[in-house]
């Protein structure tokens, strides 16, 4: 018999006022009475709107049975025969404009937490059992992944299950991309990006990091040392500044720099890490998206006493998830909304010592459908802060687009491809992701990926 | 990979470092730098390609030990392996054919980035006058390098420990005065240095070519960390440089970012050598 409650199982979390001084993981995840009553909620409803909704098509009803029948193991191998990466997609997929948003239950009531039953299925997996290490049948032929971010390990993950000679590309130290880089520890912990990258290995993908695409290699030089096609998963890693004066004063920062200092260097562990990051008593982090609160909710946890989140439209316009704003603002951000820099001010010493800001008030949407802001004239006021950090955005880096010829981009930089294969200008590469998208989330770049190994696998069967 | 072949100190603070990596010494070119993470925890620090042999597979490091990691990175010898080793990054340098006659002027392990640049343009025929300088006789490096590829070698110290005594634009001057016509001037060193020289050729109206060393973490062009402002606009030195035309560039805002994290540094750095201290009292 369904458990016909109304409301989500509740997840149990660290205090806000606990949390926000540290960096570990602020959900603590179900257990398994909680999984399996909160698993017992889904009708097992013959349309499965929910398997639409999710861009990968996980079988959400099955894996949710097994784990209502106690069968954990079970439940994970169902999830892990469409994602390569479930504990990662159970704890940031925005669940709410995906899988979650179709639930049957929630028409009336709250959806099933579908995102929570599967980071419970993958969280019980590696803390229970081994991977096993399947013989996969080789075919022999090499296929290049640029850069380890969602969208190339999914691929790389799909192409070594088809018994692939799969080799990723990537240019930091540390496999990952934003999953690494990006995303703080507290939202979704390294070790656990570590264990998903680890069993991927296991399948046999290899990788080799420190590999610059564009500078060490070129996309040719790969084609001629055998590799027969090419995936460029590189995301959307150039981040856009506002063109403001005093945007080089010391203090000011792109989210980029802060975050990856942190995540990526650990510079919250200073000195035993010697990355150094500063961040003073006093931040505003400018934008409205989850990188923006993933700065903010980080400058806290570094022991600032003031985090402003300064966003020049409503809280309704907010591309940042729901939970990360009501996250947010639980760990005290405080947030100044219909605001706008115009200037960051500096000391003497050349040290920021506060913004000047405009009030806007929203004016008839624009093309993108979101209320245009415009500005109040002579509400110029002050904030003072000492630390400046900017997240309105990334686009594409151009290294590869600018060393490879006959790739077709977008003005903005990102790469054309055909929708329906993924397939470039330039034959035999193929590209997904934030590289091609812009800014996009987690899980539509790991579907990019998914859907490019099937078309690549197409490309060399046809060959 | 990224093993070390062959371990030289150049003079009490700075060595050179040949480095196994068969990929990089394909690719490089003059210019162009390496991020290098000495262990695990390491951070990501910039690093002059000072040069490369292709045939070998063998790239050149030159350092100063100035902080915590380039004196970490001092301690390993020939035979061990640098932890990561990224690279060739940055924009090779281009010259103009019209270019017949370059002035190079390096200051301290600024000469490190200079000589790559030098050797290339000798090797094309270009005529060389080279001004390099250092504070006292044992801080000058790559003096019989320069050399090889300079039709004048000139050096200064501080102190007047070798060569003549002063700084390096005093020569840069003097060269000018005698009449001595050069199509542009290519000046590596001390941010202030740099500065310096491009304000005597300036008047001048000699072509002056820089290359800037702040503070990176990627190296890719994805934090803007390194950004300097060039022509009034913002620029990232690891894609857009880190060569630059010296008479466009911001030095008083690139050297108060250098500082950025001064105080940082030197606890890191103290760290360090309480550490190692410690460790030479347990070991020995």
């Amino acid at each position: 018999m369904a458990n016909m409650s109304l409301k989500k199982v509740q997840m149990p979390e660290q205090d806000p006022n606990v949390r926000n001084k540290n960096f570990k993981e602020v959900a603590l995840g179900y257990e398994e009475n909680m999984a399996v009553e909160e698993a017992e909620r889904c009708i097992q409803c013959k349309n499965q709107p929910c398997v639409s909704g999710c861009p990968v098509h996980v079988q959400i009803p099955d894996f949710i049975k097994q784990i209502a029948n106690r069968n954990f193991e079970g439940a994970y191998q169902k999830i892990k025969e469409t994602n390569n990466l479930p504990a990662i997609c159970g704890r940031v997929c925005p669940q709410e404009s995906q899988c979650e948003s179709v639930c049957t239950r929630g028409k009336k009531g709250e959806p099933v937490a579908i995102g929570r039953l599967e980071r419970f299925a993958a969280d019980w997996h590696m803390r229970n059992k081994e991977d096993k290490v399947e013989a996969l049948k080789k075919n022999g032929r090499k296929v290049a992944v640029i850069g380890s971010g969602p969208a190339g390990l999914s691929c790389a993950g799909d192409l070594a299950k088809m018994g692939y000679d799969t080799t990723i590309f990537e240019a930091f130290h540390t496999p990952g991309g934003v999953l690494m880089y990006g995303i703080p520890e507290f939202r979704l912990p390294k070790e656990i990006v570590q264990k998903e990258i680890d069993s991927l290995k296991k399948l046999g993908v290899k990788i080799e990091t420190n590999m610059v695409i564009g500078k060490i290699l070129t996309i040719d030089d790969l084609f001629e040392m055998g590799y027969e096609a090419v995936f460029i998963g590189t995301g959307a890693g150039l981040p856009k500044f506002m063109g403001i004066p005093g945007e080089n004063l010391n203090g000011v920062y792109s989210a980029n720099e802060f975050l990856t200092r942190i995540n990526l260097m650990k510079a919250y562990d200073f000195p035993n890490h010697p990355t150094p990051v500063k961040v003073g008593k006093k931040v505003a982090v400018v934008g409205g998206g989850n990188v923006a609160m993933d700065a903010a909710r980080s400058a806290k946890r570094m022991g600032a006493d003031e985090v402003y989140i300064v966003y020049r439209r409503s809280e309704e316009e907010m591309p940042a998830r729901l939970e990360e704003i009501h996250h947010a603002k639980e760990e005290g951000i405080i947030f100044k909304l219909l605001t706008n820099p115009v200037r960051v001010i500096g000391d003497e010493s050349g040290n920021v010592k506060g913004i000047e800001c405009v009030n806007m008030v929203l004016g008839e949407p624009d093309q993108s459908g979101r209320r245009r802001p415009i500005e109040e004239k002579g509400s110029e006021h002050v904030i003072e802060v000492d630390t400046v950090i900017i997240a309105i955005g990334q686009s594409p880096n151009p290294l590869i687009t600018s060393t490879t010829e006959g790739l077709e981009k977008q003005k903005w930089g990102g790469i054309i491809v055909n929708e329906d294969t993924l397939e470039t200008s330039r034959k035999g590469v193929f590209a997904g992701g934030d590289a091609v998208t812009g800014a996009a989330t987690v899980i539509l770049a790991m579907g990019a990926g998914k859907k490019a190994a099937a078309s690549i696998h197409k490309f060399l069967s046809e060959k | 990979m990224n093993e070390i072949l062959e371990k030289k100190q150049l003079n009490p603070t700075v060595k050179l470092m040949v480095i196994n990596s068969p990929l990089m010494a394909k690719k490089a070119k003059p210019g162009q730098f390496v991020i290098v993470r000495v262990d695990e925890k390491g951070e990501r620090i910039p690093l002059t390609i000072a040069d490369y042999d292709g045939e070998k597979g063998t790239v050149t490091i030159i350092f100063q030990e100035v902080g915590m990691s380039t004196k970490k990175l001092g301690t390993l010898d020939v035979g061990d392996k640098l932890h990561d080793f990224v690279g060739p990054l940055g924009k090779p340098v281009e010259f103009s054919k019209d270019t017949k006659r370059v002035l190079a002027i390096g200051g301290g392990v600024g000469v490190a980035p200079l000589y790559p640049k030098v050797k290339m343009l000798n090797k094309n025929g270009v005529s060389i006058d080279s001004i390099i300088g250092g504070r006292s006789a044992e801080y000058v490096i790559l003096e019989d390098e320069m050399r090889a590829v300079s039709d004048n070698l000139y050096i200064t110290t501080d102190d007047g420990s070798k060569g003549r005594k002063g700084f390096v634009t005093d020569v840069l001057k003097e060269l000018i005065e005698k009449g001595n016509k050069y199509d542009e001037v290519i000046a590596i060193g001390p941010l202030i240095m740099m500065k310096m020289v491009c304000r005597i050729t300036k008047e001048y109206n000699i072509p002056t070519m820089v290359s800037m060393n702040p503070i990176m973490i990627d190296g890719t062009g994805m934090c803007g960390g390194c950004r300097v402002t060039v022509d009034g606009e913002t620029k990232f030195a690891c894609v857009d440089g880190p060569a630059f035309d010296g008479f466009k560039v911001d030095f008083d805002e690139a050297m108060r970012r250098q500082n950025m994290y001064k105080d940082m540094e030197k606890k890191a750095l103290e760290k360090y050598e309480h550490e190692c201290k410690l460790g030479g009292i347990l070991n020995g």
